[in-house]
């Protein structure tokens, strides 16, 4: 095992492993204008990664066809197209049990195919990235942005974060990788964004230096051995695979699972320092706040534009991570408003759920309003739900058919 | 891994669990002639299973982690099944996930393996159900086929689901009564040793392991010219006594007698043209390394 520091050595594409703080927030940033995908792959060049596993469906195809061309280039160890969700997830766990840092990208239906996989990663303790852009899951077909797989996400396990911008996803996945790989996490991370708005989009982004990449994966920080034969003692199966029915083996389990999440927990302290806190908030001060995660905080900020103008002050809290859950943070930043509006691009509003299990007199969260099967979220939706709420008459929105 | 590896500190021997001293001082890692008669002598890589008596299992799983050529550096890809209980067990890595992953999990695993190995022989080996292999994962255990990955798939074909109690698969006989199969089996045998080679498999065995000598023979082709040229397969019969109405004692003669030349495990192989190359090198090779060693000796007596 390598004892000395690599910072500083190159790898063979001539990029120096960089110290990651230094990387991030202190070396010189580029403006580029791209879409998300384009980002995706501005990101995983940067990566270090091993291996990548890649499947088409939409919109997440581009953003993998792109980083084949990383493995073409030899930014990659090794890349192929597996044959369904279910065998690219079981892939990457293949490469992760043997030490690999490991990349995927996902979306909609593929992310419900892949799905018996995300616990058993997280059980597994394989701290594998994948990218969700989400789309539409259910019948009639759709390949709209929908965010409903994120609510499925949020019970595996996995860390889940949901970026808003392409600038997220270009300075997460880089971070995600430092947060997943800390050995009292070690756990997978689903870094989710609504497809289309974010991957099909260009946007300006702030990219760091090419010749700078992050310091490669040391699987032997793990909490849990590799699976490579390096490491004693060998009568080793590494899952807490314990298949007899008695107490011990039901405890083995039980506390597996307790500490699974607990590794969650833990996550918070890494993800408050390299992303500056689980949640961004503005004028918190206001008597209404929008509580939203992903795109739907962008057409938020509109709304609050548009509501500002007429003199309604609004404040914001932008959700980044939703587990570990900013359950304390949400509650603190909603403790003065009277009124909490959680705009969501999904029928369930899982969001809105989440935020009345946290906060005191939860008859303040007013879930919606919802989009989905690839409705666009007007901002004028949402300023439009905040009048009513407050008892402002409001002219019929084109469309809504009220 | 090499056995320098799990050398024990000499201060801390003592405190050791006596398996675990076995494992160190008399185990057959880095011994390059190992095989099925180190049985008895030698630290076996399983401990005792927890598998019914006398399952035809159980001696499959000790000829096969005989005869490993490179146990130090092979890790192995189980599934859900009877075969997971095993698994624990058993002194080399292994990894279980889930039900019918298993050829999926070794293709990442073995391409990962030689990403971060690049100038050293990594073995990985599949071992799984039938069920694992032919139902549920046949989509995975195909297509890693098709892609050519370089490991061995091994299947324990006991013709159903053992471990769930009995039930229908793929690989069952035509008419066999099961569970869920309650008017006997509709559809015939699932010719996998045929599918595996019109798929791209270099190796092909499908036998009993009713002969230890012939288990370490085909593991130990299998597993070489995986790990040189492509990837290779092996049904081997491992009947359920339990399942098929017979006691501890019968597991063999059930093995012999379906192996006799009209009887579905009547032994028949595949080996692909570089892979038959690979054999005669192999080949050549055993003869010197015998023919020097027999030199030695005479030299030594004269």
């Amino acid at each position: 095992m390598a004892t000395q520091s690599v910072i500083g050595q190159k790898n063979n594409k001539g990029q120096a492993f960089t110290d990651p703080r230094h990387m991030m927030f202190e070396a010189p940033r580029t403006p580029s204008f791209f879409t998300g995908s384009e980002v995706i792959k501005e990101a995983v060049r940067r990566a270090s990664c091993d291996m990548m596993v890649a499947y088409p469906i939409t919109p997440q195809s581009e953003a993998a066809a792109l980083c084949g061309e990383l493995f073409a280039e030899g930014y990659i160890g090794d890349y192929f197209r597996g044959e369904s969700e279910f065998a690219v997830m079981s892939q990457c766990a293949g490469a992760a049990f043997g030490g690999a840092r490991v990349f995927t990208t996902t979306a909609g239906p593929g992310t419900m195919r892949a799905m018996e996989n995300f616990p058993m990663w997280a059980g597994a303790r394989l701290p594998i990235q994948m990218i969700v852009t989400c789309r539409g899951i259910n019948s009639p077909l759709s390949i709209q942005p929908d965010t409903l797989e994120i609510s499925y996400l949020m019970q595996t396990g996995m860390l889940v974060w949901h970026a808003e911008t392409a600038q997220d996803f270009y300075d997460w996945i880089l971070l995600g990788y430092m947060v997943s790989e800390e050995p009292d996490v070690h756990l997978p991370l689903a870094l989710c964004c609504d497809g289309f708005f974010v991957t099909h989009t260009k946007d300006m982004v702030d990219l760091t230096p090419v010749d700078m990449c992050l310091p490669p994966y040391d699987p032997y920080r793990s909490p849990v051995p590799c699976m490579d034969m390096e490491c004693p003692p060998v009568r080793m199966m590494r899952d807490p695979f314990v298949m007899k029915s008695n107490y011990i083996s039901y405890a083995t389990h039980a506390s597996w699972q307790q500490e699974v999440w607990a590794a969650v927990e833990r996550s918070r302290k890494h993800t408050i320092g390299w992303m500056n806190g689980l949640i961004d908030t503005e004028n918190t001060d206001a008597d209404i706040i929008v509580v939203a995660s992903g795109t739907a905080v962008s057409q938020s900020r509109e709304a609050i534009d548009i509501l500002a103008d007429e003199g309604i002050s609004v404040g914001l809290v932008k959700v980044k991570t939703l587990r570990p859950w900013p359950g304390e943070e949400i509650k603190e930043a909603t403790k003065n408003a009277k009124h909490i509006i959680v705009p969501e691009f999904n029928v369930t509003g899982w969001l809105g759920r989440e935020v009345k299990a946290t906060v005191p007199n939860n008859e303040r969260v007013h879930s919606g309003p919802h989009v989905c099967g690839g409705m666009t979220m007007p901002p004028e939706i949402i300023a439009s739900e905040i009048k009513t709420i407050l008892g402002i008459k409001v002219e019929t929105l084109s469309g809504r058919g009220s | 891994m090499s056995k320098e590896r799990i050398k024990i500190a000499p201060e801390l021997f003592d405190i050791m669990p006596p398996e675990y001293q076995d494992l160190v001082e008399k185990a057959t890692y880095g011994n390059e002639t190992r095989g099925w008669k180190d049985i008895g002598s030698a630290k076996e890589l399983i401990e005792e299973h927890s598998l019914c008596a006398g399952c035809p299992e159980s001696m499959a799983f000790r000829y096969i982690l005989a005869s490993l050529p490179n146990p130090e550096d092979t890790v192995m890809v189980g599934s859900t099944g009877c075969t997971s209980l095993v698994f624990p067990h058993v002194a080399v890595h292994n990894i279980h996930s889930l039900f019918g992953n298993q050829n999926a999990i070794a293709s990442g695993l073995k391409r990962a393996l030689s990403v971060r190995f690049p100038d050293r022989h990594k073995d990985v080996v599949v071992l799984a159900g039938d069920g694992a292999t032919v139902d549920i994962g046949l989509d995975m255990t195909l297509q890693a086929w098709f892609r050519q990955e370089k490991f061995t798939t091994i299947c324990f074909d006991n013709e159903l689901y053992a471990n769930t109690g009995g039930q229908e698969s793929g690989l069952m006989q035509k008419g066999f009564v099961a569970k869920m199969a309650p008017v006997g089996k509709t559809f015939e045998k699932v010719r996998l040793p045929e599918i595996a080679r019109e798929s791209g498999c270099h190796y092909v065995v499908n036998c009993t392991v009713s002969k230890p000598n012939l288990v370490e023979k085909v593991i130990k082709n299998a597993i070489h010219i995986a790990r040189e040229i492509g990837p290779t397969y092996l049904q081997l019969y491992t009947p359920c006594i339990l399942e098929i109405g017979k006691n501890s004692m019968e597991g063999l003669q059930e093995m012999r007698d379906s192996e006799k030349p009209s009887e579905r495990f009547a032994y028949k192989e595949y080996v692909s043209e570089p892979a038959k190359e690979l054999l005669t090198e192999m080949a050549a090779k055993e003869k010197e390394r015998k023919a020097e060693a027999k030199r030695q000796l005479a030299s030594q007596t004269v």
